[in-house]
């Protein structure tokens, strides 16, 4: 028998295949279904407080709106007595989530303010979540905001929420910092669980006829595991932190590579919202199969098993691979 | 028993009875009794019980006639019901008001009573609607404060069980209705002590029932209707008693005793007032002030005016008296004294008669009006009237508060005469209607009356504009119970929260020596006086007034507050007035954004926050010189070239001196020359569109799309530039046919307001700078003065031939000249664009019928019109008659047009041999289907006119009268969904099916948007409005399939911001018909909650959704064999949420009911579905058996 299991911000997951955060989970029919189909964790869709903020504000705009102005009609939209706006509505579906699934349910929280954050941290845990990630996705636009600076704001926030909760808190990150393995070290100083690489920027597009930057909502596709799996090689065993691999994540050999790598989970949702939730089964057929083809005992086994300590050739993740690559294009173009 | 003392307004003290102690509440929106049935509904919604601990069913109707009926029937099927109207709405009850009354049914109508509209329509108070229905067998009571609205709500529900009468309660529109006081609330246990559960026994038992049936409403005949008539005379008898028993009930339950008349004054007065209504508090304050400086007089107030007991009438006034003068607030023209007059010299003559009179002598009595239409009535009217009754030979049937300069019927008063508290804090305050003043007003005057001992009173005056409204607040609250129902004009402090107002209003005005003024200032502590104009300087110095600044917008933007300063300057009022010590103050304030935003989300609570905390540092006091320094003073209202009556009289009106016109200033039927609102530069606009000659490409669209006529183009003669204002912009005309031609496109700065929408539709683009379009907006001030002479000179500018132009593209109507223009609508309004095409394409032979609503208002409220002339002087003519009947109404103009052209063909035939054949056989076969033809038969009618000038034949003075109609006309009805879906359908439906050729516009919000977003039968399932606070659960009614359906009607469906050429070809297709034509025209509203910057991009969104098909059907087609119906608009291809949910009439569901949001979007999918599927079935329809017809 295949020991599937893995530990993952303290908690023991049933295997390392969790469902990352996005709309897919926001509906409780689809979390059993993806308990069903295998997940051993579900994280639930970032609570965005930007978004209660925008939708705070719009609402009370638009209910002021034109009020009070002419005398035949000083409002225009009924005032109801109450409205689920802000984390209400986010704290119910986790509650009701954990009701509906065993297996460990985590919250998502991208903020915007550092009151924010810990305030709406503390909602999270309150509500009954297992763990919480944090997606921090911050761009800088200011010319004068330093790469230091940024980091430090990183650091600060994981801390602060560290000491406002006592659940295990993930940290979900880009990859575009100067010295990731310096940000992951001082995160995992800070009190980071789990680093979570990488979450995806939202990169609008142009719209050449009306000349308009549109939103554009690409699905990952498997090439975008490399980046990760190259972190993570890098990162295991340097970092207490347990690691995920987020971004990629399409098949079951793909969860394989990611624990080689050194990862404690492989999150997907791309490839739910493509082939269904139906999907998490045939990943998890695949990895055990796989597992079984080439004789291996657990997930533990093969946990960094090809990370940048384990591996014969280290340099393998640093410079010399690039260049190795682009020699090896070269030479190919020169074939052709 | 504790009562909370609350602050709240007439309306809310009615509904907050009414609601608790009704089982079925019938509604229907109008001005000013909407709220009542608003509150209703939402209490409905939110499932609040009444005292019986059941929800009360809250039912919209279709009209007033409606919820009449539908109440009518509530209660014979025995439930306790109630309903909410006023004026018309009234009116259109009368008819089930006598059936209720005539069987005895207990029910209660509160009623904001309202002006009928007879020379023209208004929405204020007096109680003409209320005397219209004293003969239907209702008792009539009045409450004349907030507190009297709350309990004589609950005197009517007791007394109409205990009396088997139905009641009338009424308080004055606006005064009472809107006016915000502090009152006691009631317990659910005090109405249930009211009401008598034996009574509500009884009136169950008498319900109609299968279970032991009856029958009731019967036809009767000569021989016994008047025995069965006089049956329930002891009803009547008796009720007065029963009445003052529940009056004197309701003082063991609550504590506050009322009587049938209750009286106040000296007890030996000589001098009496009878008067009942709002106006009896301002008789009341004065008779205490002339009381207490000598004199004795006293005043009856009226509260059961039916059934009208003369002997409690008789028994309230004080023996002593002498003379009586009787204030009716009502005209009734022609007889022999207004109705209460009549009542009291009947009471009077009676009591003398039977000897029931406690007077030796017959007193001296006089009647006289005031307060028309929320006219003004103030204790120096009620001291003239006083005066008056001095005089040996006293005016009968006189007028106070106006001057009659004709009839010479009016009282002289004194304005300096005042009783205003000294103890009482009066503070008026000018704001915006978008800066937040008046919604932070009624908070500090729910703070003041809640958080303090103080008596607190608000009251709020609107601008007759929807763009750039100018709002003034008053503010009274003090020790003493306040009876001061009139505006102040002694305040001891003033606010003007816009510093722009100080050169357009004289704000200073009310201020008395030594006020305290606040003023919300761009510039500093320094620099502000110097930019104050002479008379707010003069003012300031010569009335030692205190003054300090803020630059309030300044804070509200750093706290994230947008425009909204109300925080701002509510926190820097309470600073200031010393009301409450500071912190206090502050942290009442708090406690109030808390109570009101809180459930709107942190982050609103925390930004007002933000502000109230922010505040008071910026708060400045200003050091006063000692002399008037400044070189400009307030702007004049309109300017000095504009015609004598704008000059003389609207003029008057725009700078809020209405009130001073006399009679004779005023024409005598209503009738008011157009094209006048050119002269009121408003100069609401901080930013205007500015054209970027270089990039446009003169499609015409932002022409289109402006909602206020602001943006024109015109192609001319370059020679014309040679005497072009050094600023003045063209280019080279993109047209073939004017290929020398320069083309402008020209904004007027003074009377844009900012919408943007112009900037949002154009198409082009810099390639160098996507954000740079052919218009963008730039501030209005550096370019105001510029761009008016711009706009001077490029009217100047001679108008496109319109001959030459193709009525059919967007390009060339832009050069059509707009006949309705500057209208106060809203700012982005998405009606107006569609009425002002009409005007451009047969503005000059249009007449208009308009359904009360949006478009009569912002068409025809004074003081200007935006209906305009051409050069010729030929404009649309515009008439409304009421909501309900506009389809009929322009029926009707059709019918005069058609009988004038028939009259005036069958005098050209007889006349023929005077006239000349060939000019006659011109005349009557002139083909006027297109612009030459309308212009060459215009020259024939000209040259008809030439020929008969002097002719003596019998007929030909007639023939010159009716010439006219031998041009083309276009008639036409606009409103809004409210008339054409609901309250109007009956007559539409009637005149689309007369086969007449008569054009009908229905600008479609898909709510009463005038009466402030209820439910109309075009609303869409799913959304939220007044009235459907739960989100509509229906789909909304398909009106052109209706029309459709009858085979012989032209319908479209247009909506401009997603096919400007689709809705072109609608209009020029429906005027074309010769038959009733209907366009349904997707108008975005205000009440759709989203910023209409984005109402055209919202219009093509509910294209492409699928919500909104575009098509036409033309029966002319049919004549062709082709298929009719022509589906504009491509097959859906966005999701429907991506529409809708840019609402917030949408998404607050998604907030406020999530389950229900979801369930309503999903049926609304299929709606959306099956409609398509329907239409796209009909367009592919063969006809004559091949399909290739069709599109």
């Amino acid at each position: 028998m295949i020991d599937l299991t893995t530990k993952y911000l303290g908690l023991t997951l049933k295997n390392p295949l969790v469902v990352s955060a996005s709309p897919l989970s926001a509906d409780v029919g689809h979390i059993r279904r993806m308990e069903d189909s295998g997940a051993s964790a579900v994280v639930l869709p970032s609570l965005f407080e930007e978004q209660i903020q925008v939708e705070s504000n719009t609402l009370d705009h638009f209910l002021w709106q034109g009020t009070e102005s002419f005398a035949e009609s000083l409002t225009y939209i009924p005032n109801m007595e109450g409205y689920r706006l802000g984390p209400d509505g986010y704290l119910e579906h986790l509650r009701n989530s954990k009701k509906a699934v065993k297996i460990p349910i985590i919250g998502s929280l991208n903020g915007t303010s550092t009151s924010g954050w810990v305030e709406y941290a503390k909602k999270i845990e309150e509500a009954g979540a297992d763990a919480l990630e944090l997606n921090i996705y911050f761009i800088p636009t200011d010319t004068e905001m330093t790469g230091a600076h940024v980091e430090q704001m990183y650091v600060d926030l994981v801390a602060q929420v560290k000491a406002s909760i006592h659940i295990p808190v993930a940290v979900k990150i880009g990859a575009y910092f100067s010295s990731l393995p310096n940000t992951a070290k001082r995160l995992d100083q800070a009190g980071a669980n789990a680093l979570v690489l990488f979450n995806r920027f939202y990169q609008p597009d142009f719209d050449l006829e009306n000349l308009e930057v549109v939103p554009n909502l690409i699905l990952s596709t498997p090439h975008e595991l490399l980046l990760r799996l190259n972190w993570v090689a890098v990162l295991f065993g340097k970092v207490k932190a347990d690691l995920a691999v987020t971004g990629g994540v399409h098949s079951g050999l793909d969860v394989l590579k990611s624990m080689m790598a050194g990862a404690s989970v492989a999150m997907m949702t791309s490839a739910l919202l493509k082939n269904g939730v139906g999907h998490l089964a045939v990943v998890l057929a695949e990895l055990q199969k796989w597992m079984e083809d080439h004789e291996y005992e657990s997930i533990h086994q093969m946990q960094g098993s090809m990370s940048q300590r384990s591996v014969a050739d280290p340099s393998a993740f640093q410079r010399a691979n690039y260049v190795k690559v682009l020699s090896s294009y070269a030479l190919n173009e020169g074939a052709v | 028993m504790t009562r909370s003392k609350i602050t709240i307004d007439g309306n809310e003290a009615a509904a907050r009875v009414a609601y608790r102690v009704s089982e079925v509440i019938a509604i229907y929106p109008i001005t000013p009794s909407s709220p009542m049935g608003e509150w209703s509904d939402q209490w409905s919604s939110e499932v609040k019980p009444n005292i019986w601990g059941t929800v009360p069913n809250v039912m919209e109707m279709q009209s007033e006639g409606g919820a009449a009926g539908a109440l009518h029937g509530a209660l014979q099927a025995g439930s306790l019901g109630t309903t909410f109207t006023a004026s018309q709405g009234l009116l259109l009850m009368i008819p089930n008001m006598f059936k209720i009354a005539g069987e005895l049914t207990s029910t209660v109508l509160h009623v904001t009573a309202r002006t009928v509209a007879a020379h023209a329509l208004s929405i204020f108070g007096d109680h003409s609607d209320v005397m219209a229905t004293r003969s239907t067998g209702f008792a009539l009571l009045a409450s004349n404060s907030v507190q009297e609205v709350m309990d004589f709500a609950l005197i009517s529900h007791a007394a109409t069980l205990a009396s088997r009468l139905p009641f009338l309660h009424f308080f004055d529109g606006f005064r009472t209705s809107h006016e915000v006081g502090k009152v006691e609330d009631m317990t659910d246990d005090d109405l249930r002590a009211m009401i008598d559960s034996s009574l509500v026994e009884a009136h169950r038992k008498r319900a109609l029932s299968p279970d032991h049936p009856v029958l009731r409403g019967t036809a009767q005949n000569p021989d016994v209707y008047f025995q069965a008539r006089e049956t329930a005379n002891s009803y009547y008898t008796d009720c007065p008693g029963i009445v003052q028993g529940i009056m004197d009930k309701l003082a063991t339950v609550i504590g506050r005793q009322y009587h049938l008349f209750d009286y106040e004054g000296a007890p030996d007065a000589e001098r009496v007032i009878v008067i009942m209504g709002s106006g009896a508090e301002a008789a009341h304050e004065t008779v205490q002030y002339l009381n207490a400086h000598g004199e004795k007089v006293g005043v009856l107030k009226v509260h059961l005016y039916r059934p009208f007991s003369i002997e409690h009438f008789l028994a309230a006034l004080p023996k002593t008296v002498k003379s009586l003068a009787v204030l009716d607030r009502t005209k009734e023209s022609g007889s022999t004294g207004d109705p209460l007059y009549i009542d009291v010299i009947t009471a009077l003559s009676e009591g003398m008669t039977t000897g029931k009179s406690p007077f030796a002598s017959f007193p001296k009595v006089i009647g006289g009006r005031y307060g028309l239409s929320s006219k003004e009535f103030t204790p120096a009217m009620v001291k003239a009237v006083f005066d008056e009754l001095l005089k040996p030979k006293p005016l009968n049937h006189f007028v106070v508060g106006i001057v009659d300069d004709v009839t010479h019927t009016s009282l002289e008063v004194d304005p300096t005469f005042s009783t205003e508290d000294p103890k009482t804090v009066r503070a008026v305050f000018y704001g915006l209607g978008s800066d937040g003043t008046v919604g932070a007003n009624k908070n500090s005057i729910k703070i003041i009356g809640e958080d303090t001992d103080n008596y607190a009173q608000g009251y709020f005056v609107y601008d007759s504009k929807k763009s750039g409204s100018v709002t003034i607040s008053h503010l009274r609250f003090g020790p003493k119970p306040i009876h001061s129902t009139y505006l102040i004009s002694k305040a001891n402090f003033v606010a003007c929260h816009q510093f722009s107002f100080l050169e357009r209003l004289d704000v200073l005005k009310v201020a008395e020596p030594g006020a305290t003024f606040l003023l919300n200032s761009p510039y500093g502590v320094e620099e502000v006086w110097g930019m104050m104009p002479r008379t707010t300087q003069r003012e300031i110095i010569e009335k030692k007034l205190r003054v300090f600044v803020i630059d309030a917008v300044k804070v509200a933007k750093e706290a994230g507050m947008g425009g909204r300063i109300n925080t701002v300057m509510q926190t820097c009022f309470f600073a200031i007035s010393g009301v409450l010590p500071r912190e206090e103050a502050i942290a009442a304030i708090k406690h109030a954004i808390e109570k009101t935003y809180g459930r709107r989300g942190e982050a609103v609570v925390k930004k007002n926050f933000a502000a109230v905390d922010a505040s008071l540092d910026h708060l400045h006091e200003v050091k006063i010189p000692a002399e008037v320094t400044s070189t400009f003073d307030l702007r004049p209202a309109v300017p000095a070239q504009a015609p004598a009556f704008v000059r003389d009289v609207l003029a008057r009106i725009i700078e809020g001196d209405g009130d001073s016109l006399p009679v004779s200033a005023m024409p005598i039927d209503g009738t008011f020359p157009t094209a006048t609102a050119q002269w009121e530069k408003r100069n609401i606009a901080l930013e205007i569109p500015v054209w970027d000659e270089t990039l446009c490409i003169q499609c015409g669209k932002c022409v289109m799309v402006c909602p206020h006529a602001v943006i024109r183009g015109k192609v001319y003669d370059p020679a014309l530039l040679e005497k072009a204002p050094a600023t003045f912009k063209s280019t080279a005309a993109r047209w073939k046919e004017f290929k020398e031609f320069k083309y402008t496109l020209q904004v007027a700065p003074e009377d844009c307001t900012a919408c943007a929408l112009c900037v949002e539709i154009c198409p082009v683009k810099s390639k160098s700078e996507a954000k740079h379009k052919a218009i963008n907006m730039a501030d209005q001030i550096p370019l105001r003065e510029a761009e008016s002479k711009n706009w001077d000179f490029f009217l100047e500018i001679p108008e496109a031939d319109r001959r030459t132009l193709s009525m059919g593209q967007v390009k060339d109507v832009q050069l059509l000249q707009p006949l309705f223009e500057f209208s106060g609508a809203c700012a982005g309004c998405g009606e107006t664009p569609y009425i002002k095409l009409m005007t451009q394409l047969f503005g000059d032979r249009a007449l208009i019928g308009n359904a009360t609503g949006c478009s009569s208002i912002y068409g025809g409220n004074l003081p200007t019109t935006p209906y305009a002339v051409n050069r010729e002087g030929r404009g649309p003519t515009w008439s409304n008659s009421l909501f309900e009947d506009n389809a009929e109404f322009a029926l009707g103009m059709r019918l005069a047009v058609d009988q004038q052209t028939q009259y005036a063909k069958e005098l050209l035939h007889r006349l023929s041999a005077t006239i000349g054949d060939e000019l006659v056989q011109g005349l009557l076969n002139a083909d006027q289907s297109h612009e030459a033809g309308i212009l060459e038969q215009r020259e024939r009618v000209k040259a008809l006119k030439a020929r008969l000038t002097g002719r003596t034949e019998l007929g030909a003075r007639d023939l010159t009268n009716v010439a006219e109609a031998l041009v083309k006309k276009s008639v036409w009805a606009f409103g809004g969904d409210g008339w054409a879906y609901d309250i109007g359908y009956g007559g539409l439906d009637h005149v689309l099916a007369s086969g007449r050729n008569i054009n009908v516009l229905v600008l479609d919000t898909e709510v009463y948007s005038n009466t402030g977003g209820q439910m109309s039968k075009a609303t869409p399932r799913g959304a939220v409005a007044k009235f459907a606070a739960g989100g509509k659960p229906r789909a909304k009614k398909d009106l052109g399939m209706m029309a459709v359906a009858y085979g012989s009607v032209y319908v479209a469906q247009v909506a401009m911001g997603a096919g400007d050429m689709q809705t072109l070809k609608a209009f020029n297709e429906a005027d074309a018909y010769d038959g009733p034509s209907l366009i349904i025209a997707y108008s975005h509203c205000i009440a759709h909650g989203y910023d209409l910057v984005h109402g055209c991009d919202q219009q093509k969104a509910a294209v492409q959704s699928g919500y909104w098909p575009l098509y036409r059907y033309n029966p002319d087609l049919l004549k062709l064999g082709k298929n009719p119906f022509q589906l504009d608009s491509r097959p859906p291809s966005l999701p429907l949420e991506k529409y809708i949910y840019n609402e917030t009439r949408y998404t607050m569901l998604t907030h406020s009911d999530p389950e229900a949001a979801k369930h309503l979007l999903k049926l609304a999918e299929e709606d959306v579905h099956n409609r398509w599927r329907d239409y796209q079935n009909l367009a592919a329809m063969p006809m004559n058996g091949g399909a290739k017809e069709t599109k």
